[in-house]
C-alpha cells in the first residue's frame, strides 16, 4: 500500500509542475543554472569512466576472443555495440543517480527542512514547477548530451587502449567501428538517456522536497533518492530493452 | 482585517484546532501565543495556506482564502510578507538578491527602480551597505532584519512573523520587536506575530490572542493580561517567580494591590513606589473574553 501512496504522491508532484510561469525570465534562469549544475558539475567523472569502461571492454573482449578465426575487428564491433546499447547510457546514467540524485535531494530536502520552500509558497510561487520542473527539463536536455559523450568518449578509450596494449591497431579499430553498425542502436541509446534522464532528476526531487524532519532525514532522504532511482534505471532498462529489441 | 471563522484542523483523529474565531486589524500587532502544542503554529499555516483547514473560513478582505481558487490565492498572496523562525533565506543568494527575487518574480519594475527598492528597504531595517553578503556571513539578528526587508519589500498588506524572537539575544530581540511594531503602524499592515517571548507580548501587543489545547482561551491587550483572572493564561505567562513579581509590581503601580494575596513585603523595597490605597473593581477595566 505504501508503495502505491508514494506513486501517487510522486504523479501528484509531477502533475503540480504544469501551471503558468510567474515569471518566464526567472524560469529561465533557473533552468539554465540546473543545466549548468547537472552537465558542467558531472562532466569530469563522465569523461573518466567513460573512458575507462571503453578501455576495459577492448581489453575484456579480446581476451575472451581466442579464436585466430575470428578477426580482430570484431573486438571494435563488440566495443562500440555494448558501449552504445548499454555502457553510455546505463554506466553513466547509474553513476549520475548518484551525482546528480543525491544534489537534487540534498538541495531540495534542505530548503524544506529550511522553510525556503515555504517561504516561496508565500510569496505565490509554484514551487513545484518553479524548483523541480527547471531541474527535470534540464537533466532532459543535459543529461542525453552527456550519454552521447560517454558513447563517443568510450569508443575512443577502448581504441586508445587497443593501440597502446598493442591489441589491436587503430585502423583495424576503426574497420570494425564501420562494419555493420545499426542506426537504430543510436536511437534505442537515445530513449533510454532520455528514460533514465527523467528518473534521475524526478524520483530525487520527489524524495527532496518531501522531506520531512532535519539533518538526519536529508540524509536519509538523499540515500534513499540514490537506491530508488538506481533501480527504477535498471528496471527500466530492462524494459526497454524486452520493448524496443525484440 | 483577516477574520478567522470556526478554524478547524486536525491530524490523524487528532483535533489540534477546535473552531477559532478572531478577528485582526490592520495598524496591529496581532500576537498568537501559547504553550508548545497549543496549536498556534498549525493555526499560522492555516492563515497562510500552507496547510488546508478541515472546516471554517479565513477572510482577506472579505474573500474567504479556502475556497480561492489557485490565480486568486495567487493575488492574495502577493499582500503576504512572512518572516520565519529561521529567517529562511536563500542561502546562496546574497542579502541583496534574496529581497530583489520577489521583485525579480512579481514586477516588471527596471533594474534601476528595483535596486532602490532594495536599498530603501535596507536603510529601513539598518542593513544599508550590508548588500553584497550571503546569510552566513550575518548574525541571527540581522538575518532577521533581512527576513523583515524581503517580507515588506512588495509592500505587504499582511505581516506574519513566525517566533520572531529565538535565538536572539534580549536586546537584539527587543530591537526586532520594535521594527516590526514600528513596520506595522508606519505601511499601516495586520501584523500576525506567533510568540513565546513574554517581553514581545508586553511591548507589542495591541491584540493578544492565548491559544490553549486548539481553543482560543483568551484575548485582549497587553495591559489586560496584567489584570486577567483568567488561571490558564496566568499559569502561562506567569510561569516564574520573577514575572509573577513583575507583574506584581505593575499592578502595584496601576491599581495599588497585588493579585493573589501574595506578600507585598517581598515585592517593595527602600525605593519602591508608595502604596497607595486599593482602587474600587469598576475602575479596572476586565476585558477576559474566555471561549
Amino acid at each position: 500500500m505504501k508503495f502505491f501512496s508514494e506513486v501517487g504522491k510522486y504523479l501528484k508532484m509531477i502533475k503540480g509542475m504544469f501551471s503558468k510561469p510567474e515569471n518566464l525570465k526567472m524560469y529561465w534562469k533557473e533552468f539554465m543554472h540546473q543545466c549548468s549544475e547537472i552537465g558542467i558539475g558531472s562532466l569530469g567523472i563522465v569523461i573518466i569512466i567513460s573512458i575507462f569502461m571503453g578501455a576495459v571492454s577492448t581489453v575484456q573482449t579480446a581476451y575472451q576472443l581466442t579464436s585466430p578465426l575470428i578477426p580482430k575487428y570484431t573486438i571494435a564491433q563488440v566495443v562500440r555495440d555494448t558501449v552504445i546499447l548499454e555502457f553510455a547510457p546505463t554506466l553513466v546514467s547509474i553513476v549520475l543517480s548518484g551525482v546528480v540524485g543525491s544534489k537534487i535531494a540534498g538541495e531540495l530536502g534542505n530548503m524544506r527542512v529550511s522553510e525556503q520552500i515555504d517561504a516561496l509558497e508565500i510569496m505565490g510561487v509554484n514551487t513545484k514547477a518553479y524548483l523541480v520542473a527547471p531541474k527535470i527539463l534540464a537533466a532532459l536536455v543535459v543529461i542525453p548530451m552527456l550519454v552521447v559523450l560517454g558513447a563517443v568518449l568510450g569508443i575512443w578509450g577502448g581504441k586508445m587502449a587497443g593501440s597502446l596494449s598493442g591489441i589491436i591497431s587503430t585502423d583495424e579499430f576503426n574497420k570494425g567501428l564501420l562494419m555493420g553498425f545499426i542506426p537504430y542502436n543510436t536511437f534505442f541509446a537515445l530513449v533510454k538517456a532520455y528514460t533514465f534522464a527523467f528518473l534521475i532528476s524526478s524520483i530525487p526531487a520527489y524524495y527532496g522536497y518531501n522531506v520531512n524532519g532535519g539533518a538526519l532525514e536529508i540524509g536519509r532522504a538523499s540515500t534513499k533518492a540514490v537506491v530508488v532511482t538506481c533501480v527504477s534505471v535498471l528496471f527500466a532498462d530492462y524494459l526497454l530493452a524486452a520493448i524496443m529489441l525484440e | 482585517m483577516i477574520e478567522v471563522k470556526n478554524l478547524k484542523k486536525s491530524f490523524d483523529g487528532t483535533t489540534i484546532l477546535h473552531g477559532v474565531n478572531v478577528t485582526m486589524d490592520p495598524g496591529q500587532c496581532n500576537l498568537i501565543i501559547g504553550a508548545s502544542g497549543s496549536g498556534k503554529t498549525v493555526f499560522m499555516k492555516c492563515l497562510v495556506g500552507l496547510m488546508p483547514p478541515d472546516n471554517g473560513a479565513i477572510l482577506y478582505h472579505g474573500k474567504d482564502f479556502v475556497t480561492m481558487n489557485v490565480e486568486e490565492r495567487k493575488e492574495i498572496r502577493k499582500e503576504i510578507g512572512m518572516l520565519f523562525q529561521g529567517s529562511a533565506l536563500f542561502s546562496s543568494m546574497t542579502v541583496e538578491d534574496n529581497i530583489l527575487f520577489p521583485l525579480d518574480m512579481f514586477t516588471k519594475d527596471t533594474k534601476k527602480e528595483k535596486m532602490k527598492r532594495v536599498n530603501a528597504v535596507l536603510d529601513r531595517v539598518n542593513l544599508e551597505g550590508s548588500n553584497k553578503k550571503f546569510p552566513a556571513e550575518i548574525s541571527g539578528g540581522m538575518m532577521k532584519r533581512v527576513g523583515i526587508a524581503r517580507a515588506i519589500v512588495l509592500n505587504p498588506k499582511f505581516l506574519f512573523v513566525d517566533e520572531p524572537n529565538s535565538g536572539l539575544d534580549p536586546q537584539t530581540s527587543g530591537l526586532i520587536d520594535q521594527l516590526i511594531k514600528d513596520i506595522t503602524i508606519e505601511y499601516n499592515i495586520t501584523t500576525i506575530v506567533n510568540t513565546h517571548d513574554m517581553n514581545s507580548v508586553m511591548e507589542m501587543g495591541d491584540h493578544i490572542i492565548y491559544m490553549h489545547l486548539g481553543k482560543k482561551e483568551w484575548e485582549g491587550t497587553s495591559k489586560d493580561i496584567i489584570f486577567s483572572k483568567n488561571e490558564l493564561l496566568n499559569d502561562f505567562i506567569f510561569a516564574s517567580e520573577f514575572l509573577k513579581d513583575a507583574k506584581d509590581m505593575r499592578m502595584l503601580e496601576e491599581t495599588g494591590k497585588v493579585a493573589n494575596e501574595r506578600n507585598m513585603a517581598d515585592l517593595t523595597h527602600d525605593d519602591a513606589p508608595e502604596l497607595v490605597p486599593p482602587q474600587e473593581d469598576e475602575e479596572n477595566p476586565k476585558k477576559d473574553q474566555p471561549e
